[in-house]
């Protein structure tokens, strides 16, 4: 699924100027704690999380990890797209929760990865 | 960062900072980086930073924070990892899934899973974890880029 797609599914609003339009993503994983997160073993994935600091970025970094999307409508903060800029991720936010975030993706297509 | 190069290794060492969840990453990231600069594969670059990056992490929950030492060769990556932190008292305990020490406020900034020691072993090809209770603790991971 294209990243422009799954900002549709769950109506996201985009924090990051990283280009977005061509990423595909394969899989998708949610999770608040990152050593949770860092067991997911798909790259170029999407990671939904309510975790708001800049370790979510850092997380998304070493798994290659494309967007990271927060959920609950948390505004990111500024430290966290700063990097994500840097480590060019693209950072976006729903206001759907977690369960229903998930839910939606996985409706439309997006299927969750395997853990390593 | 302080880069020591010998014939045919490069040795990048880090200093990293207790409680510091701001910069927490910055070493593994910069061992990424170099992975990638010298081509290695993604696979072997991805286990290498998440196995680094837990390590890390746990230094900067658990240990007082230490010294991060990346020796990279052609064709392997050791990690070592010391702090003069407080010691691990049950290492097979540590070792479980989902067993931790960490404090509430280390579980609001996402971490405390327990899934740090276990996620790096399963990255890992080999890691070598000793421990003394009161005067620190050395992780060793090795991962080689043939397995």
């Amino acid at each position: 699924m294209k990243l422009d797609q799954v900002m549709k599914v769950v109506n996201a609003k985009v924090y990051t100027n990283v280009p977005f339009g061509d990423i595909e993503i394969n899989a998708a994983c949610g999770a608040d704690l990152m050593s949770d997160a860092l067991a997911f073993g798909e790259n170029k994935g999407l990671l939904l999380t309510g975790l708001n600091n800049p370790q979510s970025i850092r997380t998304a970094e070493m798994m290659d990890i494309s967007c990271v999307m927060l959920v609950r409508g948390k505004e990111p903060d500024e430290s966290l797209v700063n990097l994500a800029n840097e480590k060019e991720i693209v950072v976006m936010k729903t206001d759907y929760s977690m369960y229903t975030a998930c839910g939606l993706l996985y409706k439309a297509g997006l299927p969750g990865g395997d853990l390593t | 960062m302080v880069n020591d190069n010998k014939s045919d290794t490069l040795i990048q060492k880090y200093t990293v900072c207790a409680n510091d969840f701001a910069s927490a990453g910055a070493a593994s990231a910069s061992v990424k980086k170099t992975l990638k600069q010298l081509g290695f594969s993604p696979d072997f670059i991805r286990r290498t930073s998440i196995a680094m990056y837990e390590g890390e992490i746990n230094m900067v929950i658990h240990g007082g924070g230490g010294i991060a030492e990346a020796e990279i060769a052609e064709n392997y990556v050791k990690i070592t990892l010391t702090d003069e932190g407080p010691g691990i008292a049950d290492i097979d305990l540590a070792m479980r899934e989902g067993f931790s020490t960490a404090s509430e406020s280390v579980r609001e900034l996402g971490f405390g899973a327990g899934m740090g020691l276990p996620n790096i072993k399963k990255q890992a090809d080999e890691i070598n974890l000793s421990s003394e209770v009161g005067v620190g603790t050395t992780l060793v991971i090795s991962l080689f880029s043939g397995a």
